[in-house]
């Protein structure tokens, strides 16, 4: 409270007339008070039960707001007080919510590292045990790799005839009711996708258990996305360039599969890596479609297959150590593509972004 | 003058071709109605089946939607017809029984509650970041992390789900304990003892949706004018009322949609959520109480040793999420039209 003391009549009688801004505390003040507040909570904590260390860091947030504002409030008057306020509470929610999101890629990658060696990559889960060391994820990256292939062989060309439809011929009631059902697609819960699958495919038509099944619920999630982002892409090429085409006397076909298509290109294919990346982490619908296995089944049209997603939560609701190491490692390695693919994408993006 | 028929047979062509059409009509020179005719048909075979390919596409995702639909109610009603008890209002989950009794209320509960408390937790946290990253960060900083905000909404669910069982459980026993301790007398946070429960089920899928929303609301934000926030600042506002006056009303139809999103995803969400909670069926207003199901995460766990009934109950629930879920996004788009009708221009 000394600064409110010394500067407060300095300002009432001072020479300095032309301060229009009022008093402001000096900067070292909220420092001073974030120490204040993480000591006093530290305090509560060796004085009383505390029982997480979550509350030392909520505490200590709390007491700085409360304290930042009553310091400010007195000294800067109302409209200031709040400024901080608001200042201090998106600091805070800041600071608080990358703590957790910090917290998970820091525990995949110290706890998964340990077992990523090269036996991890080049085995699979074929007479290994919960209890035992050893065992990999071979398997479950032959499933990833070709149920999300197969996904995207069918949604990708069909995501995108629909969005040319939009985009170039619909007009009226059909295009906006699909473009509404392309919107419930966007929200389809992806175990639902899963469970439909499982009606259709699996026991509908009897075709069993098998990667192809993992694939078609998930090129369902995929369909979306890929309109979507093609739509929005599409509607960027500029109409001069369709224009020009037909001034050509070149059909309106062929206008739109050599000028218009490839001119969104770049965007379209960025669209398309966001939605594998997407699709590559789903487990539900895999879980009930593919149904998971230990051994190595490289035929995704028969048979039970596995995949990273499938592999990690089988591992993780073992209580057994090894079992769970193997989940964290295997969580890096999928952690590790879909940053990639994704990195790739906003690269792509970024070098063709179409103006 | 043969071609005029033909042209207007094609009733759907982009915008910028009717207006690029029109004029060659009006004088009629020489070498157009050779031209015009020589490769008119020609065009007009090619682009009708193009666009008949289109078109067939566009229905096929109708078609897909119906076939999920009639399919998944084909298998429920299969099972809804054996059950003994109120489908809506049973809590019990005994599909495999014979006589099969189960409901979807517990789940329902579940999925609902701990979709609102994760909503209520992440949306504000959620519009913190957004605006830290679009109005208070540092230029160079604040594209980096929208980098690392779009990098951490597509880390997949099932490790969240992992982290969540095996890292934030424990540590949310002592913020539970408090909680229980301080809030006691609200019945909400009463328990006789805390554990995996529904509140920390919740916190993982806040954390979960967290990136998701803070990364479409920033691209909302990113989208005020920049001349509404120097306007602002001009006339003397501080940075919050900045923010007040032409940040948050400008972005509000999208934080909602954002959230909306978020509050979908969250409801649907399965594996964090059948890892991290024991799988009870009741309802049970204690949020501390280690306790709780929701839909999705009863179908992951129960469908491995669901009969032909249980496989239909489950279904069936799954059925209702499906329902719940559509209306939640309906209500989002119409919020988001609405906002496209009041400010006129697309931004």
């Amino acid at each position: 409270m000394s600064t409110a003391t010394v500067s407060g009549p300095a300002v009432d009688s001072g020479p300095d007339r032309l301060r229009l801004r009022g008093q402001s505390l000096p900067r070292w003040v909220p420092l001073a008070v974030a120490a204040g507040a993480v000591v006093v909570s530290l305090l509560i904590y060796l004085l009383t039960p505390v029982d997480s260390e979550i509350q030392i860091v909520l505490m200590a947030a709390l007491g700085f707001l409360i304290a930042m504002t009553v310091v400010s409030t007195v000294v800067e008057g109302g409209r200031r007080a709040r400024d901080r306020f608001a200042t201090t509470l998106v600091y805070t929610a800041f600071l608080l919510a990358v703590i957790p999101l910090i917290a998970v890629l820091v525990s995949v990658i110290s706890k998964g590292a340990g077992r990523l060696d090269a036996g991890f990559f080049t085995h699979s889960m074929n007479g290994i045990g919960a209890r035992d060391v050893g065992g990999g994820i071979y398997h479950a990256i032959i499933g990833t790799v070709e149920q999300v292939l197969l996904a995207s062989l069918l949604a990708v060309p069909f995501g995108l005839l629909v969005a040319i439809y939009l985009v170039e011929y619909g007009r009226g009631r059909i295009s906006r009711v699909i473009s509404f059902f392309v919107d419930v697609l966007t929200g389809l819960p992806s175990i639902i996708a899963g469970l439909f699958v499982l009606a259709f495919w699996v026991l509908a038509l009897d075709q069993g258990f098998s990667g192809f099944g993992g694939a078609l619920a998930l090129a369902v999630l995929m369909i979306p996305t890929v309109v979507r982002s093609a739509e929005e892409m599409l509607k960027l090429v500029p109409n001069e360039l369709r224009e020009a085409g037909y001034a050509l006397g070149v059909p309106q076909w062929r206008t739109i599969l050599r000028v218009v298509v490839p001119t969104a290109l770049p965007g379209i294919v960025t669209g398309v890596m966001l939605a594998v990346s997407r699709v590559a982490g789903e487990t539900a619908p895999v879980l009930l479609t593919v149904f998971g296995t230990n051994l190595i089944n490289s035929n995704p049209f028969s048979g039970e297959q596995s995949s990273l997603p499938l592999y990690i939560y089988s591992q993780a609701g073992q209580p057994q150590k090894f079992a769970v190491d193997r989940a964290w490692a295997a969580a890096l390695v999928l952690i590790i593509i879909i940053m990639v693919l994704n990195l790739i994408a906003r690269v792509f993006a970024g070098r063709n972004r179409l103006k | 003058m043969t071609t005029e028929p033909d042209s207007s047979a094609d009733a759907a062509e982009p915008r910028g071709a009717a207006t690029a059409t029109a004029p060659p009509q009006d004088p009629p020179p020489a070498g157009g109605p050779t031209v015009a005719a020589a490769s008119k048909p020609r065009v007009g075979t090619a682009d009708l089946i193009f666009k008949n390919l289109t078109r067939t596409a566009g229905f096929g995702l109708l078609a897909l939607i119906a076939v999920i639909a009639i399919f998944l109610v084909l298998r429920a009603t299969h099972a809804l017809n054996a059950n003994t008890g109120n489908f809506l209002t049973t809590e019990e989950w005994f599909p495999n029984a014979s006589p099969p009794k189960f409901g979807v209320a517990a789940t329902l509960y579940g999925t609902v509650v701990s979709a609102a408390v994760a909503m209520i937790i992440a949306v504000p946290v959620a519009v913190g970041i957004a605006l830290f990253i679009t109005v208070y960060a540092p230029r160079q900083l604040s594209s980096v992390l929208g980098y690392i905000v779009d990098l951490l909404a597509a880390v997949p669910s099932v490790v969240y789900g992992l982290w969540g069982l095996i890292v934030l459980a424990p540590h949310m026993k002592g913020i539970q304990l408090w909680l229980n301790d301080y809030f006691g007398w609200i019945p909400l946070f009463s328990a006789d003892s805390v554990g995996r429960s529904l509140f920390v089920a919740s916190v993982v899928l806040a954390i979960m949706i967290l990136p998701i929303v803070a990364a479409l609301s920033r691209e909302v934000f990113l989208q005020v004018p920049i001349a509404h926030r120097e306007a602002a600042l001009a006339l003397g506002a501080t940075r919050w009322e900045m923010i007040r006056t032409a940040v948050l009303p400008y972005g509000k139809p999208g934080v909602i949609s954002a959230s909306m999103l978020g509050l979908g995803r969250a409801m649907g969400e399965t594996i964090a959520v059948a890892l991290v909670l024991p799988a009870s069926f009741n309802i049970s207003a204690h949020l501390l109480s280690p306790a709780g199901n929701t839909i999705a995460a009863n179908v992951a766990n129960g469908w491995g040793e669901a009969n032909d009934i249980g496989r239909g109950a489950l279904i069936a629930s799954g059925l209702v999420l499906f329902i719940v879920t559509m209306i939640v996004n309906i209500i989002a788009r119409a919020i988001v039209a609405r906002r496209r009708e009041f400010s006129g221009s697309s931004a």
